[in-house]
């Protein structure tokens, strides 16, 4: 069995953090194909297309009848541990400061033996699972659990370093005014978080979304106007050393393009909440975060970005929200970047047509705002890194993947 | 075609740069010393060896031939073997053909390796595509873990015990106290050995070797020329190479010297018998284990009750690693892969720094090599044999 989580420590404010360090991240071109698959939450290994031989670890010659097409397929993850040690030293500062630490080899069904990161309840012989993981230094790495998993399972603490989950952490949802801001809320809370703060702009503007989560437990507001300097800034001071994770669920959605509605005001709103409100938060948060990266097994761990599948492909009926999307994730990007020193994992969920009034004129399927949030939770806890959420946004993947394009011409509503 | 055999071909001037933990010395250094030490140790001028067989981790981004200029020497024979513990044996093999077709008159085999501060941990770091990809970031335990995994695995599957592993390390440190050069020079009890420091389950502290800087050296050259130098020389009666054997086995528990046995001993025309000592390559003792078994001296996975039964010091039935080996010496990088080469030559030519065999004719060097993902990839050894001339 797992041992539980124990309840996070009260800080020492005269004691030094532990400063953040990464596993080793050096991998081959080859092996980036693996972080490719963890990044989107899939269990997939080169197989060869001329003898169907699984290969492991990743490479760009066939190593049973030498064919050079290994194309990525999803593979069963079940295995024998053939293997086990739990490591007392280790060479780098990362596992240094946190063994002991379980490892183990796999013997896989599909064919190879892969070392694999070890949960604590799984001995020499046991059938366990494997899945692909991003770890702290983004990369993708196998994990060994249980076959049938037990009590606590998600409490492992060598999983926990790795993972972003939720349980026992801090957040902070910029938007508590929108339906998804109280699905988030209501989720995370669900899935174990200490505290929840919620932030909201334009007070003197009623929202029943808000007053429900006013009402939640474990809940505190906080003013905060993403498109203010200040408003976030001063927030930032009292709750920066505080949040774990952070969720910017902020839009303003607009139908229009550039030629047919030529209206600056919207345009800059629509930047000045997506991109400069992003960008606001990342500088006065971003650095605080960076700084608990590796402060227990409770430390900051991520920064979610709730982003539109549309800032992958601009869609035309909301032309200047798209491109003001695709600002955001570039920006996401560089965050994503300049966070990992920390060993912060940014995520970002590409959402479809949301269920709400600006997407009234839009045909389904549309999105309720509880599934965006089970997802956005589901993440954090498997540690993946760019979710497509709903049939829209996983069609966009899709096609983007395929053929650029023919998306590009064919996008319309 | 039949194997051809190892006539006319001397092994001689056994040399050890001795060991340290540390060094600022370049690996350019342990080799140019080795050298030295040869051409002094055969009363040859430096430009009288023309072959040579270098083995370094850490020469970079030097390689054999950066070596050449660095030590102004001009030999129409020069081969650079990244085999690591495995190169000792392969060096010899080579070396010996290239002397018996005329393609070089003395070889010298050099394996030296620095260890700064830091560069164990920049080897391991960087050792292979696979281990960067698929090994190291998980703990980054470095070879402690890999032959953590593989001593579990062979204790559950064959029933060895830990104090079977502790047998033959207390027995080899008994063996280094009377090597002057060994690192580690303190008596060893069993207790200390099952009680020490936890490395990685089931590994503690004296299952591992202690990374330091040295060089292991010797020359190849024809017996004429050996004798006319007035060298005591060993003869070669059988040597084997084997590279990533048995890739299917999901986890290693035999290796390359098992698919070699057979041909090994027929060629030499002696059996496990008949050898009168063994030189294993033992960075972590589960890989002695192995070679017991892979080389003929008990079946697979009676290695356990064999070292039960029998007695490892250098005056016991069953000599193993007479200088106390890497566990005791330590690991002066690729050099490891020689030090049980060179012991034998000393045995063999009455040579020996520390206690000698008693009455020892024959003697066997085993090598083995690269974790270059979850397993040793590359094996060799040979037999050596007393000369009569």
């Amino acid at each position: 069995m797992t041992t539980p989580l124990p309840p996070p420590r009260k800080k020492d404010p005269v004691a030094r953090t532990r400063a953040p360090t990464q596993p080793p991240g050096n991998r081959s071109r080859e092996a980036q194909g693996l972080t490719a698959m963890a990044a989107v939450g899939r269990f997939a290994l080169q197989c060869c297309a001329d003898c169907g031989q699984v290969q492991y670890p990743p490479r760009q010659i066939c190593g049973q009848c030498l064919g050079d097409d290994l194309p990525w397929r999803d593979v069963d993850t079940s295995g024998t541990l053939l293997a086990e040690t739990k490591l007392h030293h280790a060479n780098d500062l990362f596992f240094r400061d946190r063994v002991p630490w379980r490892l183990g080899v796999v013997g896989m069904d599909a064919g190879p033996s892969v070392v694999a990161h070890l949960a604590e309840d799984c001995r020499q012989g046991d059938r366990v699972n494997l899945s692909l993981n991003l770890d702290r230094s983004g990369h993708a790495v196998m994990n060994a659990r249980p076959e049938t998993p037990g009590p606590n399972q998600e409490d492992d603490m060598q999983l926990r370093e790795l993972s972003m989950d939720p349980k026992g952490r801090r957040v902070l949802i910029v938007n508590g005014k929108t339906a998804l801001g109280l699905a988030l809320a209501r989720s995370f809370k669900a899935a174990g978080s200490r505290e929840i703060f919620v932030g909201q702009a334009e007070p003197w503007k009623a929202a029943p979304a808000f007053e429900a989560i006013k009402a939640l437990d474990g809940v505190t507001t906080f003013p905060l106007d993403v498109t203010d300097t200040d408003s976030v800034g001063e927030l930032a001071s009292v709750l920066g050393g505080k949040v774990e994770i952070l969720v910017n669920n902020s839009y303003h959605l607009r139908p229009g393009g550039a030629v047919d509605r030529m209206d600056m005001n919207v345009s800059r709103e629509e930047m000045d909440i997506h991109y400069f409100g992003l960008l606001r938060l990342a500088g006065t948060f971003g650095a605080a975060m960076r700084g608990r990266g590796a402060d227990g097994a409770h430390g900051a761990c991520a920064w979610v970005n709730v982003l539109s599948a549309y800032a992958q492909v601009n869609n035309p009926a909301f032309g200047t929200y798209s491109a003001s999307q695709a600002a955001a994730r570039s920006l996401a990007q560089c965050l994503r970047a300049e966070m990992a020193p920390g060993g912060i994992r940014v995520v970002n969920a590409y959402v479809g047509p949301l269920d709400d009034e600006w997407h009234q004129m839009v045909p389904p399927p549309k999105l309720g705002p509880d599934t965006v949030a089970a997802r956005v939770i589901r993440a954090l806890q498997q540690g993946h890194e760019d979710l497509a959420i709903g049939a829209v946004a996983e069609e966009i993947a899709e096609r983007l993947a395929e053929n650029p394009k023919e998306i590009e011409r064919e996008i319309k509503l | 075609m039949s194997r051809m055999g190892y006539d006319g071909i001397a092994v001689c001037v056994p040399v050890t740069v001795p060991y340290s933990r540390y060094s600022l010395r370049s690996a350019h250094w342990f080799c140019g010393r080795a050298l030295a030490d040869l051409i002094a140790g055969a009363g040859v001028a430096k430009a009288d060896v023309d072959g040579f067989c270098i083995s370094s981790f850490t020469l970079a981004p030097d390689s054999a031939v950066g070596l050449t200029q660095h030590l102004g020497v001009s030999p129409r024979w020069l081969d650079h073997i990244p085999m690591g513990g495995a190169s000792g044996a392969v060096a010899l093999r080579r070396a010996a053909r290239a002397v018996q077709c005329g393609d070089a008159d003395i070889v010298a085999c050099i394996a030296g390796d620095t260890n700064h501060v830091d560069s164990f941990r920049n080897t391991i770091a960087s050792f292979s595509q696979f281990a960067n990809d698929a090994v190291y970031p998980y703990g980054s335990g470095g070879p402690n873990a890999s032959f953590a995994f593989l001593t579990d695995h062979y204790m559950r599957e064959f029933g060895a015990a830990r104090e079977d592993f502790g047998k033959l390390c207390v027995a080899q440190r008994d063996n280094a106290l009377s090597t002057p050069h060994a690192m580690m020079k303190r008596p060893l009890s069993l207790d200390d050995y099952l009680n020490a420091r936890p490395i990685a389950d089931p590994l503690r502290l004296f299952d591992c070797v202690m990374p330091c800087a040295g060089a292991e050296a010797f020359l190849v050259m024809s017996d004429d020329r050996a004798k006319s130098l007035g060298l005591p020389h060993a003869t070669i009666l059988s040597t084997i190479e084997r590279h990533n054997a048995y890739p299917d086995d999901p986890i290693q528990i035999r290796a390359g010297w098992a698919m070699d046995v057979d041909g090994f001993y027929d060629h030499a025309g002696v059996g496990p018998q008949d050898i009168d000592f063994v030189q294993a390559y033992d960075d972590y003792p589960v890989i002695c284990f192995m070679q017991i078994e892979d080389l003929g001296f008990c079946p697979k996975g009676e290695a356990a009750a064999f070292v039960r039964e029998h007695d490892l010091t250098t005056a016991g039935d069953f000599p193993f690693n007479t200088s106390g080996g890497q566990l005791s010496v330590g690991q002066a990088g690729a050099a490891g892969g020689s030090l049980g080469l060179v012991e034998s030559i000393r045995q063999l030519t009455d040579q020996c720094l520390g206690k000698a065999v008693d009455g020892a004719h024959v003697g066997l060097a085993s090598c083995f090599g690269m974790i270059n993902y979850d397993r040793g990839l590359c094996t060799s050894a040979a037999i050596l044999g007393r000369s009569t001339r």
